[in-house]
């Protein structure tokens, strides 16, 4: 599983990509975690609002802080 | 609440530290405490009541709903909708390009720029909580009507030729519109309102400390005679000294209150704290990626000739 967290490099950005790994790791599932801060790559995923977070290519949620529960969701399916 | 929150300041500055009421230094501090503590529950509930609404309104819904939408209807939208939509300076290449690339005419664009700076809601919190609600109510109107103005401007010069030619070959993905939950939007603005608060923080102390000295200690004489109503180029001036300044909004209110209990004109100092918040330094080179140095001149220019022009406005109808 590949998880890209879109974003410039805003707090809010970082706050994503803490509460991804941390769910990994509570549900200990192995996944390559990669920070995307080209806007062209961000944008060509349709996504204008930063944070955003994409896995296996499809973009789960953009311009918001995504909770724990909505994170582990994403995640259960593929066990 | 008033009443409670002027107990609670009593309390913490004649009580706690053993200042007599009365004395100069006394007073102040009281003023700065009951201040402090108003701005913050204001801060703390706007904002949140604010993100919540945003979330109905993300870019990715809002560049469709603007497409191929005509002068006047397109720009009194994109006024409307810059006030909610969440905008940092940080995101305004992205949306820049996303709105022009799904066809929002130019002028309808920079409608939106401009509005969503310029009516943030922390200026609007600080301006409620120090002037009242009609000077907030002014605030966001003119913030409205500037960006209306300049965007129609704008538009009708057909400047597209000076927007840099990759905006318009840069191809965006099409992401599925979310349906978020009230639990997931209350999440995200509740860490936002957070978020907010920390950064804003310093700036409350700074700005509010900065206004009770001003308050103390600069005679009113002085600066009413320099930017008073005698001074017809103070509007200007306050808008040139204002653009290449960068401050949080936070600290710029307070600091305009001082001034205007201070003898200047309140559309003197409105027009300053807009050209603060509005423009800046930081923005114009932000915005130097996506726009031709001309485009970003005329940009800059007539939303400084349009604060200029609210300044007289307002400094000529409230007396």
């Amino acid at each position: 599983m590949t998880i890209k967290i879109l974003g410039s490099g805003c707090t809010r950005c970082h706050e994503t990509e803490r509460r991804v790994v941390n769910a990994l790791s509570r549900l200990g599932i192995a996944a390559e975690v990669c920070k995307v801060t080209d806007m062209k790559e961000i944008m060509s995923f349709g996504v204008l609002g930063t944070p955003a977070v994409v896995i296996d290519g499809k973009v789960k949620c953009y311009g918001r802080i995504p909770s724990a529960e909505d994170i582990e969701k994403w995640l259960k399916p593929e066990k | 609440m008033p009443d409670v929150l002027k107990s609670l300041a009593d309390l913490m500055v004649y009580r706690w530290l053993g200042l007599r009421a009365g004395a100069h230094l006394a007073d102040a501090l009281n003023f700065f405490v009951y201040d402090v503590i108003k701005i913050f529950i204001l801060l703390t509930v706007i904002i949140f009541v604010v993100a919540i609404i945003r979330s109905f309104f993300p870019p990715e819904k809002t560049r469709r709903f603007l497409s191929r939408k005509r002068t006047w209807i397109g720009n009194i939208l994109a006024a409307l909708l810059g006030i909610v939509t969440p905008f940092c300076t940080c995101s305004a290449i992205p949306l820049f390009i996303g709105f022009l690339e799904s066809g929002v005419p130019l002028g309808v664009t920079m409608s939106f720029l401009v509005s969503s700076p310029t009516v943030n809601e922390v200026a609007l919190v600080m301006l409620l909580g120090l002037f009242g609600w009609r000077i907030a109510a002014l605030y966001i109107a003119s913030g409205v009507v500037i960006a209306i103005v300049s965007g129609i401007i704008i538009g009708r010069l057909r400047l597209e030729r000076y927007v840099e030619e990759y905006v318009y070959q840069t191809r965006l993905g099409s992401v599925e519109l979310e349906r978020l939950t009230f639990r997931q939007r209350a999440f995200d603005a509740w860490a936002y309102t957070k978020e907010i608060l920390k950064k804003v923080f310093p700036w409350v102390l700074i700005g509010v400390g900065a206004g009770a000295l001003i308050h103390g200690y600069v005679p009113v004489n002085w600066l009413a005679r320099i930017a008073g109503r005698g001074n017809p180029f103070a509007v200007p001036i306050a808008v040139l000294i204002g653009v290449p300044l960068y401050s949080n909004a936070a600290g710029t209110v307070p600091i305009v209150q001082a001034l205007v209990a201070k003898g200047v004109p309140i559309g003197t100092a409105l027009a300053l704290m807009m050209a603060v918040t509005a423009l800046s330094l930081p923005e114009a080179i932000i915005l130097r990626k996506v726009m031709k140095p001309r485009l970003l001149a005329i940009y800059f220019g007539i939303v400084a000739l349009a604060i200029v022009f609210v300044g007289y406005l307002f400094n000529a109808v409230i007396r």
